[in-house]
């Protein structure tokens, strides 16, 4: 379908008493839009109107010069076939610039008309991405127990044929090794039953979910709505989404043979023994007993974290041994009881039937006897000593590991000039990964889900906590933090919810989380390639897999479209419909700059549209104003930015390039993660240019902006606008 | 589950993270959601927060990309400034109506904020807990979706408003808005309507009212935050000084009998985050935190190492019993020091009150036959589907993952 462009400029919020709109046309006229209409109030209904008539009668591409991008979006949506481009005029340069004179502000409107018109004018419709062959849409859970059985059972029931694997004989997970389940429902003081085999009876009877057990997975290959999955009983099933629950394993008690006594009597159990024994023996022999809290967790030498269950556990175990034997002595050591919300009711209950709580300070209790058990512990609130005698066994409290291997990732080793050091870097991040796998992914970036800390495998655990690095694969449960039982029944609803979710955008042909809807993939100019591997190596999802030449395999349906891939593509081949390196490049080159005697700088800044942006159009709603010799451009990530815009960009004469973008390290804000870093990593090496260009480093500016730091983005433009004013003109301009 | 299925909508109610959550889960699933929130704005609580833990990150940056979800979605529409009033039928075949309240603003706003500058008058803010006043006409918050100004009831027939009115170019002031009902046919409800900060005065012996330098975490997390009444500036409400030794007092009504008997589960965390925010900007100032027993769950445990690292932060394990003002401002605590045994008397000169979360659901029941527990949190598998701190007080993590498992549950309801 051919283009048919107009453009349309809106006159209202001040934008016409600033503006001419003549001459934004005329700016516009340059870059390919040549027809133009103006509107008094474009977003009233009745300048909508007007736009709509014109796409009724086969405009396809509309340039909307008036406010952000951010606002309106109802108003100034037409369907996902008209291309549509928004200029800024309102925030950027009639709010922003309103100290600056009136040349000067018309310089900036024409610009940025200038930008968003060969933006359009280079833009296509995007055409979703269909997958070859019949879209899989089975859900494969991996894990049968208390997250893995609510997530089959959930995706069934909202219509999903499912796959469920466990690698023991039977389902249940733990639920089907507890006695009994702590107080789940009001007034939540009494115990109830696991109604396990009721949950595994209900999930077995359905016939749209076929279970594997004593079974584990051999192989993953391919991507959401196309992945096939081997068997380590050698069959085949195909499944659009994953979704891993694999729960947790006990913390090793041999580790705590030291602190506390572990082995050291057969009356020294773990509370997974202890659960074990309620299950299958009387408790009724039992007249004194203590429960250790935190064995092992909050402890920097074990478990760093709190494993969120060992209390209420502890509570509920203690009431077993009451309902046996009323009159038995049962003591809690603890640190800090952790009984979150209701469960408070829990705690409450324990202290009515007579278990006594102590609390104890950062040293563990020492344990000792063989036969009856004396364990002395400080007593915190009663500063001192306490021994507890003839005790018949010691519960220690252990706590939750995933079961999901831990990975480290190299640093990144694209840029690494010296191959020798990357690969040693790279192999020692493998040495320190755990040489297990759970999906074995055949993926270029290794078999397992990336994980940030303890193993768990997630990105931003805040906001977004089923987001995986790996597309369509989500976790549920205990594998992805520790949590109690009632949670993880809901996790792993969840979890289906994510999984449908991801098979419908394969289907549909579109993005999931965060570019959610988004249907542009990156497309590959092949024949250009020179096998480089940044690609394949910086994806932050892993969506590109590598033959044995080299050669990048993009797996659309894995893709988040945040185009790090193409920022770092040294040949320039991988391309949105909406967004290239030919895009942008071409935006920035549109930008006139004027000549050195005209004292007028210019600056280009990046910025990312997920933080940076918002807090650009906040400032400007706030009355904040900055120097007319900036240029913003969007960008979906820093990650995306190409080192050549920056060379087009000082080559031509602009003053200095800026990269605005979200928090890195650590605690890290980039919504693709890596992005905001890789860029950082490749900047280190655009610095090398500039010296060989004796241009000067300062030129460029790096910056990290918080969505809601208006004070911070001021303060980062004033002391950009001064060092380019220092450094004076880029001696490139005019050539 | 492919569009068809479009003619079966979802109606959520509450835009806060869990109801947000659900709402954009399953539009992206392919169902049409029906968004109701009774702010003028999305966002619910979270947008109030300067900062989440453990990471310290701004809840505006997870937010705006829901928000640009909603944004790009065509099966998403949302109302704000509108209660649920009514709910008829089940699970399958809902009708709900809905009041929506005048907002005097129509949607022809650009957000310009020309009738603002109009206004005289003002109004305590309850975007800041009446810490600051706003113009009687105002956009709610600077990142407030929609970017459309509201007219505060109270000017809408004075001289006031009709310089709103008239200082409008768009026509988009409207001063006769009466609000309207709406009706929904939907097949499932979502009941996502988050919480309310206890109310402080109900714990006697905190006399609340009788310092403004006894706030709430809430009150704090404005001040604290940039675009807050202080913009930013930790300062005691009393004199807009910068406190010197600042007291958290945890469990504040929490665990209590006599008023929340539950645990919020997020009041530990929030005051270590809050220590910090004081500790980040007053490098001299005393932090102590009193408390019954510190619940940082799961990971956040790295952050309370961390907060505990910090030698100006202190924590005292006891239960305040009372609070009394001095004439200069400042407050004593009376407690007994569980650890020595001490009945102890402390000064402070700005005091924190953890107050808890209790659920709206306990304040405004859903017009429904619903069950609820004790404290009046909805119980699960129910014809109207809970979602979030309506069901158990949860950080903003178990709110999302609630809210996507509600997705599924009201999908499920859907297709029966």
């Amino acid at each position: 379908m051919s283009k048919k462009v107009c453009g349309y400029i809106c006159k209202g919020c001040g934008i016409g008493d600033a503006l001419d709109p003549a001459k934004l046309a005329k700016a516009a006229g340059e870059q390919g839009v040549k027809e133009f209409k103006e509107h008094d109030v474009l977003c009233s209904p009745e300048g909508v109107a007007m736009i709509q008539a014109d796409v009724d009668a086969g405009t396809n591409a509309l340039l909307i010069a008036a406010c952000s991008a951010r606002v309106k979006t109802d108003e100034f949506s037409f369907g996902s076939q008209v291309l549509i481009e928004r200029v800024s005029l309102r925030e950027q340069v009639v709010w922003a610039l309103s100290g600056a004179d009136e040349e000067d502000t018309l310089m900036a409107g024409e610009d940025y008309m200038r930008m968003g018109a060969i933006k359009l004018s280079k833009s296509e419709p995007p055409t979703p991405y269909q997958l070859e062959g019949e879209v899989a849409k089975a859900v494969l859970v991996v894990g049968g127990g208390v997250a893995g059985l609510n997530a089959a059972l959930a995706a069934a029931q909202a219509g999903s044929q499912v796959v469920l694997v466990e690698k023991e004989a039977q389902l249940g997970g733990f639920l089907g090794k507890m006695a009994k389940l702590g107080p789940q429902t009001p007034p939540y003081r009494a115990l109830e039953d696991t109604k396990v085999d009721e949950l595994v009876a209900q999930v077995s009877g359905l016939d749209q979910i076929k279970v594997y057990t004593g079974v584990t997975i051999d192989k993953t290959e391919g991507a959401p709505g196309n992945f096939t999955v081997t068997l380590s009983n050698g069959e085949q099933v195909r499944a659009g989404a994953i979704i891993q629950a694999t729960g947790w394993t006990p913390y090793d008690p041999e580790n705590l043979k030291d602190d506390l006594a572990y082995g050291s009597s057969p009356a020294i159990v773990t509370n997974v023994q202890f659960e074990e024994k309620a299950k299958t023996g009387d408790l009724s022999g039992i007249n004194a007993i203590a429960f250790v809290q935190c064995a092992g967790s909050r402890d920097q030498n074990h478990l760093p974290y709190c494993s969120a269950f060992c209390c209420l556990v502890s509570c509920k175990q203690a009431m077993y041994v009451k309902a046996a034997n009323p009159e038995a002595s049962v003591y809690v050591v603890y640190k800090d009881i952790r009984t979150p919300s209701q469960s408070e009711e829990v705690y409450r209950e324990a202290q009515r039937q007579g278990v006594i709580f102590i609390r104890r300070d950062e040293t563990y209790p020492s344990i000792s006897g063989s036969g009856k058990l004396t364990l002395s512990t400080k007593d915190v609130l009663l500063n001192e000593q306490v021994s507890l005698e003839d005790l018949d066994m010691v519960v220690l409290a252990t706590g939750m590991k995933p079961n999901n291997p831990k990975v480290v990732e190299a640093p990144l080793v694209a840029f690494g000039e010296d191959q020798e050091k990357a690969q040693a870097m790279a192999a020692q991040a493998k040495a320190d990964s755990e040489d297990w796998s759970v999906l074995n992914l055949a993926y270029r970036q290794g078999p397992n889900l990336p994980t940030l800390k303890y193993a768990m495998p997630d990105s931003h655990f805040i906001c977004f906590p089923y987001e995986t690095r790996r597309t369509g694969i989500y976790t549920a449960g205990t594998v992805r933090r520790p949590m109690r039982v009632s949670q993880a029944q809901s996790d792993g609803v969840g979890a289906a919810m994510k999984a449908i979710q991801a098979i419908r955008a394969a289907e549909v042909g579109c993005a999931v989380h965060p570019r959610s809807g988004d249907e542009t993939y990156p497309e590959f100019a092949m024949q250009r390639c020179t096998q480089c591997k940044r690609c394949t190596e910086e994806c932050p999802f892993g969506a590109i897999n590598e033959d044995e030449k080299a050669n990048p395999l993009p797996n659309p349906t894995r893709c988040r479209r945040c185009g790090v891939c193409m920022g770092a593509c040294p040949e320039r081949i991988i391309s949105f419909k909406n967004y290239s390196v030919d895009i942008v490049g071409s935006q920035i080159k549109s930008v006139e700059v004027p000549e050195e005697d005209e004292e007028k700088p210019r600056v280009i800044v990046l910025v990312c549209e997920n933080d940076a942006l918002p807090v650009i159009d906040m400032a400007a709603r706030m009355g904040k104003t900055w120097s007319p010799m900036f240029r913003f451009i969007n960008v979906r990530c820093l990650g995306s930015v190409n080192l050549v815009w920056i060379a087009d960009a000082l080559s031509k004469g602009i003053d200095g390039v800026g990269l605005f973008g979200c928090r890195r390290g650590d605690d890290y804000q980039c919504h693709f993660i890596k992005g905001s870093e890789i860029a950082n990593v490749r900047m280190s090496k655009i610095y090398e240019t500039l010296t060989r260009l004796a241009l000067e480093a300062e030129r460029i500016n790096v910056s990290e902006v918080g969505i809601n730091e208006v004070e911070t983005l001021m303060g980062i433009l004033k002391t950009f606008e001064e060092t380019i004013e220092t450094v004076g003109p880029n001696p490139y301009k005019g050539f | 589950m492919t569009d068809d299925s479009m003619s079966q909508a979802i109606l959520v109610v509450g835009g806060g993270m869990s109801g947000l959550s659900a709402a954009l889960e399953a539009a992206e699933a392919g169902f049409k959601v029906v968004l109701v929130e009774k702010n003028p704005y999305l966002g619910g609580r979270v947008a109030q927060l300067h900062q989440y833990f453990p990471k310290l990150c701004p809840p505006y940056c997870g937010l705006e990309i829901n928000f640009r979800r909603i944004r790009s979605n065509p099966r998403i529409e949302y109302h704000t400034l509108a209660e649920v009033s009514g709910i008829e039928g089940q699970p399958g075949d809902f009708t709900v109506k809905v009041k929506q309240n005048p907002r005097f603003v129509n949607d022809k706003c650009t957000g310009c904020g020309k009738c603002s500058e109009a206004v005289t008058a003002t109004i305590p803010n309850p975007f800041d807990y009446g810490l600051s006043q706003i113009k009687a006409a105002y956009l709610p918050h600077e990142l407030a979706m929609p970017q459309r100004f509201v007219i505060d009831p109270s000017i809408a027939g004075t001289e006031d408003g009709q310089k709103a009115f008239q200082a409008c170019p768009y026509g988009a002031v409207d001063l006769g808005d009466k609000g309207q009902e709406l009706t929904f046919k939907v097949s499932a409800v979502v009941w996502a309507a988050g919480w309310t900060p206890y109310d402080p005065t109900k714990i006697e012996y905190y006399n609340f009212n009788q310092s403004p330098n006894i706030i709430t975490n809430v009150m704090m997390e404005r001040l604290a935050a940039p675009f807050g009444p202080t913009q930013g500036a930790i300062q005691r409400p009393g004199d807009n000084q910068a406190p010197k030794n600042v007291a958290f007092i945890q469990c504040a009504g929490s665990r209590d009998e006599n008023n929340l008997p539950f645990c919020s589960s997020i009041c530990c965390l929030a005051s270590l985050k809050q220590a910090t925010y004081v500790r980040s900007q007053l490098a001299d100032a005393k932090v102590t935190i009193y408390f019954i027993d510190i619940r940082a769950m799961d990971r956040n445990e790295d952050f309370y190492t961390k907060v505990k690292a910090d030698e100006n932060v202190s924590f005292v394990k006891s239960k305040i019993a009372l609070i009394t003002p001095t004439e200069g401002g400042n407050l004593i605590l009376e407690g007994e020091n569980t650890t020595t045994g001490e009945r102890f008397k402390a000064e402070h000169d700005l005091v924190v009150l953890a107050t808890g979360m209790q659920p709206n659901t306990a304040l405004n029941k859903i017009p429904y036959d619903v069950a609820y527990d004790d404290y009046g949190f909805v119980l699960g598998n129910q014809a109207i589907i809970g979602a979030g701190t309506v069901r158990r007080p949860s950080e903003v993590v178990t709110c999302v993952q609630d809210g996507t498992s509600a997705a599924l549950k009201a999908i499920s309801a859907a297709r029966r």
